[in-house]
């Protein structure tokens, strides 16, 4: 036994000089929909039973492992057979079981019915990102990973919402049946939000529906669920609700975002202008492969510092970033940026890390490309 | 395991081979059982070894020791080696030794078969970890999909090494299939005169079973990756949705085989249970038939419950409503069988060696798991259940305080049957403890990190997790090094220094066949069958 108290106090050690003790939780958190709390009650319910259950069967054998040891003095008794008890144990589970079908069944059928929405999002996976659109709004857009990744990498303080912020949230207004539409462009990625009890998975060529409706204002956030590949744990969900004129002004403010995107891609850019907002671009969209340096990782990703796309003409990589390559990890990025990102992304990778190639690729290329 | 050349017992001779000819060539049930279980042993430790890379990059958040890419690869392999090469092979192993001990048989009753069934795995898993050797060393990447590997992330997504992979899975299949087949014709047409079926030790029943599941769902397993390999070379589309294909199609048919595939790996534990437990409480089996109707009840649900692992896929409500319902029942039988074995204890005169220990342990962490499959079963609770770290929890509590601390109680139960020899009763019980609570910090944190919202498969996490995933490891390491013990315990055993000869009976409690033959057993077990009144 000394060995146990040699690990426990171990442990406890372990635990005392740990540095940041951030908010732990210990149980399922009723969140704020009403099937969160009905998920979140079922939880409770179940569980206080099987502790019961646990109580009644380990106490037992507890008894017996204390009363009835051989060095007591115990004699073994002769019975090996009741069917009174049989058929006891075996009816009692089973109406237990049935007792908890019940509530279960309810809450079920409530989660499942998505009819008379009041507006609907599709919501679309793509490794390691989501995209999300409005149906009825015309407002469309990616949500990324926001954490600097020099906080993943151990060079900078890990905030409170490490690896669970993102650049574009999704805002909905609060009292609003939400439906959701899911699908994916590649591989299944599922959309989780644990307040709301939304778990669905987003499948390629198919559509899941799903629904949420909150009367709590507030922020929150989720993940992925599904393994969906290298960046599976790097492609966090935030859901912001807010009320119905704070929604207004959320979209209107997108329209205008678009209308200027929509302009900047007509002018013609500077090459500092375009090599700056391609860094941004490239960290966002095509770091997580081709990693900050440029560098690739070897036999998985390739490298562009010196690849023979970002050093060759440029007609040739403006159709592998905008169409991508079939049969590879290269999604076709045409589709995700406009043409002033593409543009600028493809004048970033041929002038950094050495590659210097000095030529500039302006929006209008892009779009006589596509 | 060399100490017993020259002995002689009652009128027959060993005519043991001797060299390496002996292990490559053997058709004899306790060489190739003695095989099985060194290979599943290793095997426990490569598998182990991933399993602490895991665990050291998850002590802090961040990323520390393996990025992202090869982490997937780690849980993949570790998911596949402890699955495939662990506990299925230790099964087979004392299904070897034991079956034909048991039931009044000189062997198993196909040994050359038996043979090729073993030496097809060093194959399947030399080619399996072959993939992880070549990633290290830079050469693309191995199996990076998750044990589940779940298309299209394998298929038209998977690396060039998935091809291993599928050939690898089918070797396993082809040698499960065959080792299932031995033990099935082994235990109809080899039982000694008057053992009927209803007076079969439970550990040859549930193993009878457990050889059906397995007949019936290693080949769903060898169909669904062919099918991947003809999605990725041959230009079919079965889970390729753009083709015309379903993703989703691939889970049916992998759930298909893997929920009878969990009871394939928790059945023979089961039986385990059941001979160790009366033997220490010096008590028969309570209520003999209804555990093997419970046993047959679980096989036979198994069969019909494989979609409540695919409650988000998005199926309709009334199909989740008839797995959320058939699953449930599975309470049932599984309740009958701990309630016998708590029952068996009761009134006994208890003893508490180290199987009996780790069978009490079993008894224990097992129903724990039991109880958090029931609560996964619900399909409202599971949608915020699936796929975090409480379903992590709840099936490491089925497979390794379930499935493992069962193949751990037999080795201790019938090693000294096997060497002649004890094992180090003290050892025994400081490997006992150790694994017990350690397994204990390892594994129970889980539950709270999958309710407070962490998903599984992830090298990183939000601060909220920190606690409880540095506890985890912690618990890791130490569970890990245990099973060193384990390993010097059997070797000291084996090489008989030190130890105390091995009665024939070896327990005051022991009932049964094998233990009226002489401690080593002799190398052929019963060339003249007992009579079983
Ligand atoms: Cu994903």
């Amino acid at each position: 036994m000394s060995a146990t108290i040699r690990v426990a106090s171990f442990i406890s050690l372990m635990l005392v000089s740990m540095q940041s003790w951030a908010e732990y939780q210990l149980n399922m958190r009723p969140g704020v929909t009403s099937f969160s709390q009905g998920a979140y009650g079922i939880h409770t319910m179940v569980m206080w039973i099987c502790v019961g259950i646990g109580i009644i069967v380990f106490g037992a054998m507890i008894y017996s492992i204390i009363m009835h040891r051989k060095s007591r003095g115990a004699v073994a008794a002769k019975f090996d057979d009741n069917l009174t008890v049989e058929l006891l144990w075996t009816i009692i589970p089973f109406i237990i079981l049935a007792f908890m079908a019940v509530p279960a069944t309810r809450v079920l059928l409530a989660m499942e019915d998505t009819s008379n929405s009041d507006m609907s999002i599709k919501i679309t996976g793509y490794q390691w990102k989501w995209h999300y659109d409005y149906l009825a709004e015309d407002i469309s857009f990616f949500s990324n990973l926001a954490t600097p990744v020099e906080q993943t990498q151990n060079k900078a303080t890990k905030d409170n919402n490490y690896l669970l912020e993102v650049d574009n949230p999704v805002v909905v207004p609060v009292n609003t049946k939400v439906r959701l539409l899911l699908t994916s462009n590649d591989v299944i990625h599922s959309w989780w939000m644990p307040a709301f009890a939304v778990k669905k998975d987003a499948i390629p060529g198919f559509i899941n529906e799903s629904w949420f409706e909150t009367d709590k204002v507030g922020t929150y956030r989720g993940q992925c669920a599904e393994l969906c590949g290298k960046n599976h744990g790097f492609m966090p969900i935030v859901v912001k609700v807010v009320s119905a004129d704070d929604y207004q002004a959320w979209v209107a403010g997108k329209k205008q975002l678009a209308a200027a995107a929509a302009e900047s891609a007509t002018k013609t850019w500077t090459r500092d202008e375009l090599i700056e907002h391609g860094k941004t671009v490239y960290a966002t969209n095509c770091a997580a492969c081709h990693q900050v340096s440029g560098e690739g990782i070897p036999n998985v990703f390739p490298a562009l510092k010196g690849s023979a796309i970002a050093t060759g003409p440029a007609a040739k990589h403006i159709d592998i970033v905008t169409h991508g390559k079939t049969g590879t990890a290269m999604q076709a990025f045409g589709t995700q940026l406009n043409d002033a990102d593409l543009a600028a992304v493809i004048t970033y990778e041929r002038n950094a890390w050495g590659n210097n190639m000095g030529d500039v690729v302006q929006p209008a290329d892009i779009k006589a490309a596509r | 395991m060399s100490a017993v050349i020259e002995e002689h017992h009652g009128e027959h001779h060993d005519h043991k081979p001797t060299g390496i000819g002996r292990w490559l060539f053997s058709t004899n049930h306790k060489d190739i059982g003695t095989m099985y279980l060194w290979f599943s042993f290793t095997m426990l430790f490569v598998g182990g070894a991933l399993a602490l890379v895991i665990r050291a990059e998850l002590f802090e958040p961040g990323l520390q020791f393996v990025e992202p890419e090869l982490f997937n690869q780690m849980t993949t392999l570790h998911g596949l080696i402890m699955v495939f090469g662990v506990i299925m092979p230790a099964f087979v192993g004392l299904a070897n030794w034991m079956v034909p001990m048991m039931i009044g048989a000189p062997d198993m009753a196909l040994p050359r078969m038996n043979n090729w069934s073993f030496w097809l795995l060093p194959g399947a898993f030399g080619l399996l970890i072959a993939s992880l050797v070549m990633s290290l060393m830079g050469m693309g990447s191995a199996p990076n999909f998750g044990w589940t590997f779940y298309a299209p992330l394998s298929t038209t997504y998977g690396p060039a090494s998935t091809d291993f992979f599928i050939f690898s899975v089918h070797m396993m299949g082809i040698s499960s299939i065959m080792g299932a087949i031995n033990i099935i014709a082994t235990i109809i047409n080899m039982r000694a005169p008057g053992m009927t079926y209803m007076k079969m030790p439970i550990f040859v029943w549930t193993w009878f079973i457990t050889a059906y599941l397995l007949i019936a769902v290693m080949p769903v397993l060898a169909g669904v990756v062919t099918m991947m390999l003809f999605d990725r070379h041959f230009g079919t589309s079965f889970f390729n949705a753009a083709g015309g294909g379903d993703p989703v199609l691939f889970q049916h048919v992998f759930w298909f085989f893997g929920h009878p595939e969990v009871y394939i790996m928790i059945l023979p534990s089961f039986g385990i249970i059941s001979q160790v437990v009366p033997t220490f409480s010096r008590k028969k089996i309570f209520g003999y038939s209804s555990m093997v109707y419970a046993t047959s009840s679980i096989a036979f649900l198994s069969f019909i419950v494989w979609a409540h692992h695919m409650f988000t896929t998005g199926m309709p409500v009334a199909t989740e409503l008839f797995f959320m319902y058939a699953t449930m029942l599975i309470a049932v039988p599984t309740g009958v069988k701990v309630f016998n074995w708590v029952s068996t204890m009761w009134r006994g005169s208890l003893s508490f060696e180290t199987p009996m220990l780790f069978a009490i342990a079993f008894i224990f962490l097992f129903t724990i798991g039991g109880f958090t499959g029931l609560m996964l079963s619900i399909v409202p609770a599971d949608f915020q259940y699936q796929d975090t770290y409480f379903v992590v929890a709840h099936f490491h509590y089925v497979l390794v305080s379930g499935a493992l601390f069962g193949i751990f109680a037999a080795v201790y139960f019938w090693l000294p049957k096997w060497t002649g020899n004890m094992y180090d009763e003290k050892l025994g019980k400081l490997h006992f403890w150790l694994s017990t609570i350690s397994v204990n910090i390892l594994f129970f944190p889980m539950h709270f990190l999958g309710l407070a919202g962490m998903p599984r498969r992830i090298p990183d996490y939000n601060l909220q997790f920190a606690e409880f995933n540095a506890l985890a490891s912690v618990g890791a390491f130490i569970f890990g090094f245990t099973q060193l013990i384990l390993l010097y315990n059997i070797v000291k055993t084996i090489r008989g220094r030190n130890t105390v000869k091995a009665t024939g009976k070896v327990w005051e409690g022991s009932e049964g066949l094998e233990w009226t033959l002489p401690s080593p057993a002799p190398f052929h077990s019963f060339s003249t069958p007992p009579v079983v009144k």
